[in-house]
């Protein structure tokens, strides 16, 4: 199988593993989208790292694009590729923080160490701290 | 280039997130075996895919920017590393976002943290 195929099968797998098998249905959740919009930022900033110095070279035979040049870094944007990475890492990378959220709090809901909940940061006062004065 | 160029955007990607425990006050490294749990099934799969991706020669790594360690068969340990310290952003992340706002996230906790007020 090509790297588009398995990026393709990989995010329908995780997928299917938040809302079926696991049921926590974190892809209907404000939190998700929210923490993966900021994920998804800083993912581009290190894969670019990644890939534009060609640290990791990618085989045009398994990507839209083509293969990562001998000299020089791949196109930035154009070619099947985001910000030099191909567009396909994109895909594992929401496959990879996907699976690893929904088991996150799918240990959290059987009841492994629930707490210490997060929060409040150190720059809010607590939500409905003891004693808060909370208009 | 450095044998230590991946290990420096891993230390990147660690460093970038670890204040958040601190400041958001994430709890995230406190609840250790959650974390474990969460860890060991993610980086089983995508060392898989990992080890499938570089046996069909779909990438390949830079042997001058890598430590030369290898975890298992052709897998580089940078790689194993990646898939511990990527998760662990991943769920700093899902955290800060919830302490700020306190939107559920469905894992058992009272969802709005007993307020309502926001």
């Amino acid at each position: 199988m090509t790297y588009t195929q398995l990026a393709v099968l990989g995010v329908l797998a995780v997928v299917a593993v938040d809302l079926v098998v696991l049921r926590t249905r974190l892809l209907t959740r404000r939190v998700f989208w929210v923490s993966y919009a900021i994920i998804v930022f800083f993912q581009l900033v290190s894969n670019a790292i990644l890939t534009g110095l060609r640290i990791v070279r990618y085989n045009g035979d398994f990507i839209v694009g083509t293969s990562t040049p001998d000299i020089g870094p791949p196109p930035f944007l154009g070619d099947g590729r985001i910000a030099f990475a191909p567009f396909e890492d994109l895909l594992f990378g929401f496959a990879l923080v996907l699976l690893t959220l929904s088991l996150w709090v799918f240990w959290g809901r059987v009841g492994i160490q629930r707490l210490p909940a997060a929060g409040p940061p150190r720059f809010l006062p607590p939500r409905n701290g003891d004693g808060e004065p909370s208009a | 280039m450095s044998n230590f160029a991946y290990l420096a955007v891993l230390a990147f990607c660690f460093i970038g997130t670890l204040w958040l425990e601190f400041v958001f006050r994430t709890h995230v490294y406190r609840r250790m075996l959650r974390l474990l749990l969460t860890l060991v099934p993610v980086v089983i799969i995508f060392c898989l895919w990992d080890l499938y991706a570089i046996g069909a020669g779909h990438w390949t790594f830079d042997v001058s920017q890598v430590t030369g360690l290898f975890a298992v068969g052709d897998l580089p340990l940078d790689e194993v590393l990646f898939f511990i310290v990527i998760p662990c952003c991943a769920i700093l992340t899902l955290e800060a976002v919830r302490a700020v706002r306190g939107w559920p996230v469905g894992d058992g906790l009272p969802d709005p943290p007993a307020g309502g007020s926001s």
